[in-house]
């Protein structure tokens, strides 16, 4: 009898041409990050002196450090309050508005940036909050905070409720049982719900550009208007910068997962 | 009926910071978004009129009432450039889809046809692009399509074309945008679902005389609508909403409505009239949204 | 098990025990209990005492409700009427930590993140022990199931049967007053089943513990329980020894449930002396003893057990004035089962029924068997008939 071979080649083409497509663009970008030439056409021999350029860009490594405290800063809050989200959609009873909850969870992963950065600078406006760093960072946390939340609770939803009744017959209180095994269990998931929210938030422009105020442009905004004149090697430079944080994030998300691997299944960054 | 008890009511204490966060942040600010799309357009800072002053009592709030108007909604709905604009996302936004499904579909069922390790390993290629910015992505692709970009040199290397072809500011451009952008959404609800299909299931097909396009038309595809679904919502309601994109790719002679959302908000500062585009904007979005909304949690409360 | 290991007594330190009754003493007591979810009455007013030193089985098909009642012995449901008394103090309310009663899950549950070490003295450690006892205490347990050198392999690298080990000792390292097991086998193949029931009887005999072991599995209760409680639709429908159950069911549906058993409708009912001769739809009149207790109400039927029906060429050899005693029906052999240790015949009786006969493979070879379609006679004494109602 002959085997029915899973894989056809049409499987492994559509595969290959996937992934060049998501990646070529990519590496063509940091290639050319280290190209010595002003003109984008012309290889001018390898040279890191845009990678100089941009360290001696004042106003956009203001924009870049100004990114990152954001970023930290509402992933931190974004991954304890979307922890919290998940405990209680997944294990609490039904109480009062909680379907009216999960909706205002689910809202923003699809919603139009446009719309969730409009309807917050109204509210900041009413408010006559002072618009800097803590919009941005509320703002991000708002957003980032829905995606930590169905990451730990996927997780959680996984998770054999039997474990926590073990811990509770072998003499823990609720609380101990969370502790001593539910949050060990999901912590690969909530790192990696830090790091959602953390890329997340590094990345956006469009709900900061409505809530930041004047003077405090983060890293993407700064990007946005200087792209909008055009290519410059710059960029690029600072582009595979943030690449490369990036990178180093998800090889430190791996490990993570690698670690607490005795789940038998390991975590993806997602 | 898993120990619901004991851990119900201390767990249902943790919904109280994320709630009251969610309805200050999220829900509260729709609330002015609808209040200030009913307003009247003023020169002033903040460029709207009138503003709610809850001090001011009972009176004011009637008077507040009173001054409310449609105008915006009026404007919007007799301004060709809106009604343009909500059109154009709309076709945008279902032609990218529909070639989202068309190149994701075959990459997400090679991937739930790798042996298992390689599985993993194709799941976080995947995902890798999805971590990088955004604006990263769209700025590498103007890189390559710009005029004397790398898509040109090689064309031209190879004798295709004659003159370089103008690829930024079309349509085109903002296509392979989107499509670039938007595919991991698309491939991994898609690849959840073939993932998770038995092997068997195909096999039995075979088994009962079904030829291979058969056994995808009959039976894998079939089973795998709800990724489909998934990921179609996942992708077509940002779309919809999108501005990076077509402000970088496309040209300008055509807006998108997150664009002329923009223009109002940023360039004109006609912030009622903004507001009144994000409420419609949002009444469109209403039936898909709520469509993925309830997917989200059937998926994720599968467990409870 | 090692016998040289010291006896484990579970009434001398049980963590929280104050006094703990004698062998044989009523150790818990269930009054009433039910529990509804929903619509659903998932236990249905159960009473039950359970004694000290007793290894006792609820036996019951799925949807039973036989894991709600334990899960309620071990606190994880609260019963909604009824009370629970363990030692005399009623514990329906209380907490799963705040029980003496420790519980061995279905799929063990065993911490995925902590070592087997660590997983047996996790409740230890909750009891705040001092460091050194659990220290003597886990490796005590380790030895008792046999899992020396493995203290320090998380679960996903140990086999379904050290698993199983580990989440027994996790479990008896606390020396509960009372185990619960829920389907403790159900996750091991045939052959380990067997030995793993051997040992779990071996061990709860060994530390005079109290053990209640909830599963489907007929054979599994019968072979290690004293007692057994059999379960249908929330209720208690019979609390037996596995012999009683199985030679004393007290319904028809009890019968069916444990073991094979021919049934004959009744149709017509009369009294001969100590006997009753039942008239019956498929075997004709079929002479039985007459119950011990009087027969109620109800569609009544004649049960018999397929080894305790005889088959014969030619019938039973009959003794002078025994002839009436014996239920002697003819028929043809229809279908043959072969069982390696026994067979199993299906005969068509000549007066339309069918009744089935297990016959003990006694000699290797084929001499005593019959082939199809051979006329024969199936027999047995009224002693071995039951009456059920339905």
């Amino acid at each position: 009898m002959r085997k029915l071979s899973r894989l056809s080649r049409f499987n492994i083409a559509s595969l290959a041409m996937g992934l060049a497509f998501l990646y070529l663009p990519i590496i063509i970008l940091v290639i050319y990050s280290f190209n010595a030439s002003r003109l984008v056409t012309v290889w001018g021999g390898w040279s890191l002196r845009w990678y100089h350029e941009f360290f001696n860009d004042r106003a956009m490594i203001e924009a870049a450090w100004m990114s990152l405290r954001v970023a930290v800063s509402s992933a931190t809050i974004a991954t304890l309050l979307g922890t919290l989200t998940a405990v209680a959609l997944s294990r609490g009873e039904a109480f009062r508005g909680r379907t009216l909850f999960s909706g205002m969870l689910y809202a923003p992963l699809v919603m139009p940036e446009v719309i969730t950065g409009l309807s917050l600078l109204l509210l900041f406006v009413a408010l006559n909050a002072e618009r800097g760093f803590w919009t941005v960072t509320i703002a991000h946390t708002t957003l980032t905070m829905c995606f930590v939340a169905v990451v730990v609770q996927s997780r959680l939803g996984s998770l054999d409720r039997s474990l926590e009744e073990a811990a509770m017959d072998l003499g823990c209180n609720p609380l101990r049982a969370f502790l001593a095994v539910t949050l060990p269990l999901i912590a690969p998931a909530i790192v990696a719900g830090w790091m959602l929210a953390f890329t997340l938030s590094l990345d956006d422009l469009v709900i900061a550009s409505f809530t930041t105020g004047p003077g405090s442009a983060t890293l993407p905004i700064r990007i946005y208007s200087e792209v909008r004149l055009g290519v410059k090697p710059e960029i690029n430079a600072i582009c595979t910068l943030v690449i490369g944080l990036i990178a180093v994030i998800i090889v430190i998300a791996s490990l993570a997962s690698k670690l607490s691997s005795s789940q038998g299944e390991s975590a993806a960054p997602l | 009926m898993s120990g619901r008890r004991i851990f119900a009511r201390p767990a249902r204490f943790a919904a109280i910071a994320p709630y009251v966060w969610m309805v200050l942040f999220f829900l509260v600010p729709f609330g002015f978004v609808l209040k200030i799309s009913l307003s009247q357009t003023a020169i002033a800072q903040p460029p709207y009129e009138p503003l709610f002053d809850p001090t001011a009592g009972w009176e004011a709030l009637k008077a507040a009432f009173a001054a409310l108007s449609i105008d915006n909604f009026k404007l919007l709905a007799s301004d060709d450039l809106y009604v343009f604009a909500y059109v154009r996302s709309l076709t945008v936004a279902a032609t990218a889809t529909a070639l989202l499904l068309l190149i994701g579909y075959p990459i997400a069922y090679g991937m739930a046809r790798l042996p298992r390790r390689w599985q993993a390993v194709a799941m976080v290629l995947v995902i890798v692009p999805f971590w990088t910015s955004f604006l990263i992505r769209i700025y590498a692709w103007i890189n390559i399509l710009q005029h004397d970009g790398l898509l040109n040199q090689i064309l031209l290397a190879l004798h295709l074309v004659s003159r370089p072809v103008v690829w930024l500011s079309t349509d085109t451009a903002m296509y392979i945008g989107i499509v670039y952008s938007y595919l991991p959404f698309m491939i991994l609800p898609l690849y959840a679902t073939l993932a998770k299909m038995e092997p068997v299931l195909e096999e039995a097909a075979s088994d009962l005389g079904a030829p291979p396009w058969q056994v995808f038309w009959l039976v894998t595809f079939p089973l795998s609508l709800p990724g489909v679904g998934a990921g179609v919502l996942l992708c077509f309601i940002p779309i919809v909403g999108e501005f990076v994109i077509p402000d970088l790719l496309a040209g300008s002679n055509s807006l998108m409505i997150g664009q002329t959302l923009w223009l109002e908000f940023f360039t004109n500062k006609d912030w009622p009239v903004a507001s009144a585009a994000a409420i419609v904007l949002l009444v469109v979005l209403l039936v898909p949204l709520l469509l993925y909304e309830r997917l989200q949690k059937r998926q994720l409360e599968q467990g409870r | 098990m090692t016998d040289d290991l010291p006896r484990t007594d579970a009434a001398a330190d049980a963590v929280g025990a104050d006094a703990y009754p004698a062998a044989g003493q009523p150790l818990l007591r269930i009054e009433g209990v039910a529990k509804t979810f929903g619509t659903f009455r998932a236990v249905d007013g159960v009473s039950l005492d359970i004694k000290a030193g007793e290894f006792f089985a609820l036996l019951g098909p799925s949807g039973c409700g036989k894991t709600t009642l334990l899960r309620m012995l071990a606190g994880f449901e609260a019963p909604d009427e009824g009370r629970i008394l363990l030692g005399g103090k009623d514990i329906a309310q209380a907490l799963p930590h705040e029980r003496p009663i420790n519980m061995m899950f279905q799929n063990y549950a065993l911490f995925p993140h902590l070592s087997v070490r660590d997983n047996i003295a996790f409740g230890l450690k909750r009891a705040r022990l001092a460091r050194a006892d659990i220290a003597t205490r886990v490796a005590e347990m380790v030895a008792l199931v046999k899992l020396e050198g493995l203290e320090k392999r998380k679960p996903d690298q140990l086999s379904g049967g050290q698993r199983q080990r580990v989440a027994l000792a996790r479990a008896l390292a606390r020396r509960p007053q009372l185990l619960l097991l829920d389907e403790p086998l159900a996750a091991l193949d045939k052959k380990l089943r067997e030995n793993t029931q051997g040992e779990l009887m071996e061990l709860q005999r060994r530390l005079g513990m109290t053990f209640i072991i909830v599963t489907h599995d007929q054979e599994e209760a019968m072979t290690m329980a004293s007692r057994i409680g059999v379960m249908k639709a929330g209720k208690l429908a019979q609390v037996a020894s596995p012999r009683e159950l199985y030679e004393a069911p007290r319904s028809r549906w009890i019968a069916e449930f444990v073991g094979d058993i021919n049934l004959f409708e009744a149709e017509s009912k009369l009294r001969d002396g100590h006997r009753l001769v039942i008239g019956t739809s498929g075997a004709g009149a079929l002479v039985v003893a007459e119950p011990r207790e009087p027969v109620g109400a109800g569609k009544l039927s004649v049960a018999i057990r397929p080894e305790k029906v005889k088959l014969s060429r030619r019938g039973p050899v009959s003794e002078a004035g025994h002839e009436t005693a014996i239920n002697r029906l003819d028929g043809v052999i229809a279908d043959i089962c072969y069982l390696g240790g026994t067979t199993t015949y299906k005969v068509k009786l000549d007066t339309g029924g069918m009744v089935q006969a297990s016959v003990a493979n006694s000699a290797r070879l084929d001499v005593d068997a019959y082939s199809l379609n051979q006329h024969v006679v199936a027999w047995f004494t009224p002693d071995d008939c039951v009456v059920l109602t339905s």
